[in-house]
């Protein structure tokens, strides 16, 4: 009997098919088929005659003697030193998640055992800070940074990333936190714990799902960053994506689009990783801040 | 939890929230007020046999001066919000008074820089928003229903346009819908119109913009609303079914019911993240024909003259828009916590 409310007719079964196969497609083929793109000269992957030639490397196999090049990569990586935008990528994600996380905990935790006015006020204060357009608090920064000689490194876009990743981080593991039951902390509060030895006791060997689940859109937020990477860090310290929006001012030159694809398949390929191993934490933390309203 | 507990465990992460949003946002407010120094110059008279000449030149190193003694520039009050390029209040009332028409009104309206930012911005908004609660609900309907084995596979394909950094998200669509890319070709050929691109006109441009924020936002509305399916229970439905219910009444009266929070909770992210649409004016080169007022504020930021004071005016007035933007959220929860205390 419990299939019965599934039962349904054929016809509506293929267009439900057909449905879910567009999407499939139209969410999957752009980065197929830039991935494969990537892999052609431009002539091929921007090219005049056909776009068939892209997929066949017509171009390709007359300039480079193969159907595929890694020129672009080659380009973006060595000749215009992408490694280096990668290596202060990782740098900038690396402490700005591990610091999020650690001041994310601490406050969340207050937050969700704290039953007082306040603690309410704080979050929806926060809810504000969230939805401020980064690139309005960037011009915050700007004047002062250059006036104190902050501007430019890294650990200043660091930090910077880190408080805005707060009101996010905040919410997130609140809500967490409220599901872990008050009795477990408190009865060690009980037996002589302080909070804080309660919270490093008890607490922190539970914690992991959540944090872990934040950690990860955290990540996200550092890594996609474009607002602030690209106006408070200077040329040598660039990250990944302003330095992609950098090679396109010189895309003009033929051949040089390439480097701008070949780097941005480089900039996606962890995402990818990313999903692959952690779908399921991604997917329960999209749910978990909507099951709470 | 005593006071003293909760202030030490929230320190570390008030403080960064104090020091780079709420003083930033102080600091955009103060800028706002003062604009660039204009440039010293200097008169000076030369006399020769022939009569005298002033000849007028730029004081470099007083201007350097001037601009190290004080950073901000001169006061300008809110000189700043009425000029031109902000909330050009002279303009519109000239605007105004011309104009035969509403439509005519308008259309001088959005010839204005800050007036266009919001038209583009407002529309972003409004029409992506719904566009991806309806998306997302199709879409986690379909696949609600296909079988187990394919879900996983299929739920991993659509965290990509989501997961993308916006900016390559939006190069990605921007390559294939170039006039020699797979997408742009395509169009000419279908059209038969070797002329057509879809950068050149206004309209094409807001709509490649509309259609790249339903592809990148589409999947999270998916997933929220795909959870909730989960826990749409089977009783209500066999129930439904046995009562004579369509499967379109079904989801009518059953399912969307059970969705209507969740609608509420992707909404409300939806208008904050669109209302900062940003990164795929850059990334699909937009500018001429579409803008945001993220991007008018990242635009008198960068180069070599940079206009803080226009900067700041204009991220105090999207700020402005922001609070009114939530203000129905804040309001109805506060009423919710007020109740739940009385």
């Amino acid at each position: 009997m419990a299939a019965a409310s599934q039962r349904r007719s054929p016809v509506l079964v293929t267009m439900t098919l057909a449905f879910v196969g567009i999407w499939v497609i139209l969410a999957a083929f752009p980065f197929v088929w830039t991935v494969w793109g990537s892999f052609k000269v431009q002539a091929d992957f921007f090219s005049k005659a056909d776009w068939m030639n892209a997929v066949w490397g017509i171009a390709t196999t007359a300039e480079t003697g193969n159907a595929f090049t890694g020129a672009g990569y080659e380009g973006a990586w060595i000749e215009r030193e992408f490694w280096r935008a990668v290596l202060n990528t990782g740098i900038v994600v690396f402490f700005t998640v591990i610091i999020s996380l650690t001041f994310g905990t601490l406050g969340g935790y207050a937050l969700a055992r704290s039953g007082y006015r306040y603690a309410f006020w704080l979050l929806m204060i926060a809810l504000v800070f969230r939805a401020m357009p980064h690139i309005t608090l960037v011009s915050g920064y700007l004047l002062p940074f250059f006036q104190w000689n902050l501007w430019g490194h890294l650990p200043t876009s660091i930090i910077v990333l880190v408080a805005i990743n707060q009101p996010f981080t905040l919410w997130m593991l609140h809500s967490f936190f409220l599901n872990i039951p008050k009795d477990l902390d408190e009865s060690a509060m009980v037996d002589g714990c302080t909070r804080f030895q309660a919270f490093r006791h008890v607490i922190i060997p539970v914690m992991w799902p959540g944090v872990i689940t934040t950690g990860l859109f955290s990540f996200l937020l550092a890594y996609n960053d474009f607002a602030v990477t690209a106006m408070l860090l200077s040329q040598e310290n660039q990250t990944m994506v302003p330095k992609i929006a950098s090679f396109l001012g010189t895309t003009q030159v033929e051949g040089q689009v390439m480097y701008a694809v070949a780097a941005v398949v480089s900039a996606t390929a962890p995402l990818f990783v990313l999903i692959m191993f952690f779908q399921r934490q991604i997917v329960s933390g999209l749910t978990a801040g909507a099951v709470k309203g | 939890m005593p006071h003293r507990t909760f202030l030490w465990f929230i320190l570390p992460s008030l403080v960064a929230m104090i020091l780079f949003i709420a003083l930033p946002i102080g600091s955009v407010i103060v800028q706002s007020l003062f604009v660039e120094h204009t440039q010293v110059l200097i008169v000076s008279e030369s006399c020769g046999p022939f009569g005298c000449t002033e000849t007028t030149s730029i004081d470099v190193q007083a201007t350097a001066a001037l601009q190290a003694a004080e950073p901000l520039g001169r006061f300008n009050g809110l000189g700043t919000y009425f000029d031109r390029n902000h909330l050009a209040s002279l303009e519109v009332s000239q605007a105004w008074s011309s104009s035969a028409s509403i439509g005519e009104f308008f259309s001088r309206l959005t010839n204005l820089p800050f007036y266009s930012a919001l038209a583009f911005t407002m529309t972003y908004t409004f029409v992506v928003t719904p566009l991806v609660i309806v998306l997302g609900l199709f879409i986690a309907l379909g696949v609600n229903s296909l079988p187990q084995f394919a879900k996983g596979p299929t739920i991993f394909v659509s965290l990509l346009p989501m997961i993308i950094t916006p900016l390559i998200g939006s190069l990605i669509l921007f390559w294939m819908i170039d006039a020699r890319g797979i997408i742009g070709a395509t169009l000419q050929t279908l059209f038969n119109d070797g002329s057509l691109s879809l950068k050149a006109s206004p309209v094409l441009t807001w709509i490649t913009l509309i259609v790249y924020g339903v592809w990148h936002s589409a999947p999270f509305a998916f997933i929220v609303f795909y959870a909730g399916l989960q826990t749409v229970p089977e009783d209500t439905l066999e129930a439904a079914l046995i009562d004579g219910a369509s499967r379109w009444e079904r989801v009518r009266y059953v399912v969307i019911p059970y969705m209507a929070p969740l609608v509420v909770f992707i909404a409300l992210i939806q208008l904050m993240d669109n209302f900062r649409v940003f990164e795929p004016i850059v990334g699909f080169s937009a500018q001429a024909n579409a803008t945001s007022l993220s991007w008018i504020i990242y635009n008198d930021l960068r180069g070599d003259t940079q206009q803080f004071g226009s900067a700041a005016a204009t991220s105090v007035l999207t700020i402005l828009g922001v609070c009114a933007l939530l203000s129905p959220v804040l309001i109805r929860t506060w009423r919710d916590f007020n109740r739940k205390r009385a």
